[in-house]
């Protein structure tokens, strides 16, 4: 047993991010591991991909060609995934914790009863044992998870969590056939776009004050349009409020919403702050939280926090701004 | 027709929380338990497919594995239009990580045989996303993760669902039943229960199922049957916010400087 194992995950055309942060991962773990880094690419055409993933340590590229496999079908990439793990048994397998990585690893994992660890910001070996740390009860807690007698371990990353490489390298490309034929469970019928912005751009935006559950009704939300509109913020929101059509996903910040990539001045009020939320807005250089447990994990990456309840900020902005004209 | 829901409690810790001594969990007393909220999506899912299709006899079912302390979210599911609730629990599964409680629901899916399985696309305390996936792997039953539109009619071969992906790109695809698919906030808005629902729930028998009637071998309970194991957990040091102090006029006074020192 030895080696490490990553998935070439793509869509559209293009391989996903977590792809190199996962490359990047390995290159911690593969003096622990021993053996290669290999990357699967699972592809109609895998030569569009392999340039792309020759990076870092990767010391070779299993190239394996089907037709079925130009949109993520998890069954497809599961059965080639267990094909190569079969075949090589390699230590640690990394998979991006995306949403086709959280369609496909668990039952990667439960079906060849592998080590798993998911949602994993941190990975080391220590001695022998591999040692992955993720987060708890909402973030408030860390968690270091090991594998007793788990020869392999599929591990999913955290988005973020690791950097990825920017050496070029040279790996060989081993082709590889999927032995499996089985007709495929579910079929892909196409994509939606999420809907025009109308104008909201919270990508561009230097200042957004964002708006969470703490916000309570949605009679409320109005006041806090205009509160943005005399700050001179774009507002955004986190998921529930965009959830409850309170206002349009294009204002939601977060991993199923905007990346706010220009944001430097970011204020949230009444969001606890969920890895989906942080992953939108944690780079931001100055954070304000308003929150008022003081325990929100909001507080944890804020630079400045105001343990207080919103609205009475709220309501106290618009009369400050009012009075100095 | 069954579709079975697995369902579970959540912790929120409290303000001030302490972990267990030997240092791998929180201490349970800091804990407040509610309804896992992906899970009220899912239920919510199948009840509106029975609903809706009021003469294809669909029966929802309930499941959670859990000590009697789970009682309440399954009361809960009943109060918002599950039909059965079923528990199942084995003192070995104290040490159970998400893929052995998957088999624990495994086995209770063999004997209910459900066409669908909607689970919550993960845990708002723990975020594993691992339950309702790595289940459909030891079913060997084809699957799908984080579901934002669900089309289904009883019966019918196949589900036509919309995937939500990143950047809040949406995946149309279909899947053959049966199916494992796991939900995802928005999909619909939840009901609240009513009192009446809630009283009638309260009336309702939770059918228990022990070790013996779950049927797993001795050696899959628990650690066993996990495919981690918790070494221990901490408390991160975080860098921790400036905390801006005073009145709520102070505190926004201060705040409104910042945005100005910040806009130069």
């Amino acid at each position: 047993m030895s080696g490490i194992l990553i998935l070439a995950e793509h869509r559209r055309g293009e391989l996903r991010p977590g792809v190199l942060e996962a490359i990047g991962a390995a290159e911690q773990l593969r003096s622990g591991a021993g053996g290669d880094v290999s990357v699967l690419v699972i592809a109609p055409d895998p030569s569009k991909y392999i340039s792309g993933v020759s990076v870092g340590c990767v010391d070779e590229i299993i190239a394996m060609a089907d037709g079925a496999a130009e949109d993520f079908e998890p069954h497809l990439v599961q059965a080639a995934l267990a094909q190569v793990i079969k075949d090589r048994a390699p230590s640690v397998v990394l998979v991006p914790h995306s949403v086709d990585g959280w369609g496909m690893a668990p039952a990667l994992a439960s079906d060849l009863n592998t080590g798993f660890a998911s949602d994993v910001f941190s990975v080391r070996y220590e001695e022998a044992e591999l040692v992955a740390t993720r987060a708890a009860y909402r973030e408030k807690v860390f968690v270091e998870l090991d594998f007793p007698g788990k020869a392999t371990v599929v591990l999913t990353l955290r988005s973020g969590a690791f950097a990825a490489p920017t050496t070029p390298a040279s790996p060989r490309v081993t082709k590889m056939e999927l032995g499996s034929s089985e007709a495929l469970p579910s079929k892909h019928l196409g994509w939606k776009d999420p809907p025009p912005n109308g104008g909201i751009d919270i990508p561009g935006s230097a200042f957004i004050l964002s708006i969470g559950r703490g916000v309570g009704d949605e009679a409320r939300v109005e006041g806090f349009l205009e509160l943005a509109d005399s700050l001179g913020a774009t507002l955004g929101c986190s998921r529930p409020i965009a959830d409850n059509g309170w206002l349009p996903k294009a204002r939601q910040v977060g991993q199923s919403g905007q990346l706010a990539a220009k944001c430097k001045l970011y204020i949230a009020m009444g969001i606890s702050g969920s890895v989906q939320h942080q992953w939108g807005m944690k780079h931001v250089e100055t954070i304000v939280a308003i929150n008022k447990d003081p325990e929100a994990s909001i507080f944890g990456i804020a630079k400045y926090g105001i343990v207080a309840d919103m609205m009475e900020i709220a309501d106290e902005l618009q009369a400050q701004m009012a009075s100095a004209g | 027709m069954k579709i079975l829901v697995p369902i579970k409690r959540v912790a929120s810790l409290d303000d001030e929380f302490e972990l267990r001594s030997d240092g791998r969990d929180v201490d349970q007393d800091f804990c407040e338990y509610d309804l896992n909220e992906f899970d009220e999506y899912s239920l919510e899912a199948a009840v509106q497919i029975k609903e809706r299709f009021a003469d294809a006899g669909v029966e929802v079912v309930a499941l959670t594995v859990d000590t009697e302390e789970g009682d309440d979210v399954l009361r809960k599911a009943l109060a918002k239009g599950a039909d059965r609730a079923v528990r199942a629990w084995d003192d070995g599964l104290v040490e159970a990580d998400q893929v052995a409680i998957a088999r624990v629901i495994a086995k209770v899916a063999e004997r209910e045989q459900p066409e669908l399985i909607l689970c919550g696309a993960q845990s708002a305390d723990h975020g594993h996303a691992q339950t309702g996936i790595a289940l459909a792997g030891l079913l060997k039953r084809n699957h799908a993760a984080v579901v934002s539109g669900l089309e289904y009619e009883p019966g019918a071969k196949v589900v036509a669902i919309d995937r939500e992906l990143e950047g809040g790109l949406v995946e149309k695809l279909q899947i053959e039943t049966p199916a494992v698919l796991t939900i995802q906030l928005g999909i619909n808005k939840p009901r609240y229960a009513s009192l009446r629902s809630i009283k009638q729930a309260n009336a309702k028998t939770i059918e228990v199922l022990e070790a013996a009637e779950i049927g797993l071998p001795p050696e899959l309970i628990g650690q066993g049957g996990s495919l981690s194991r918790v070494r221990k957990m901490f408390i991160p040091e975080r860098g921790r916010s400036v905390m801006i102090e005073g009145t709520p006029a102070e505190q926004a006074s201060r705040l409104l400087e910042i945005v100005r020192e910040v806009q130069g």
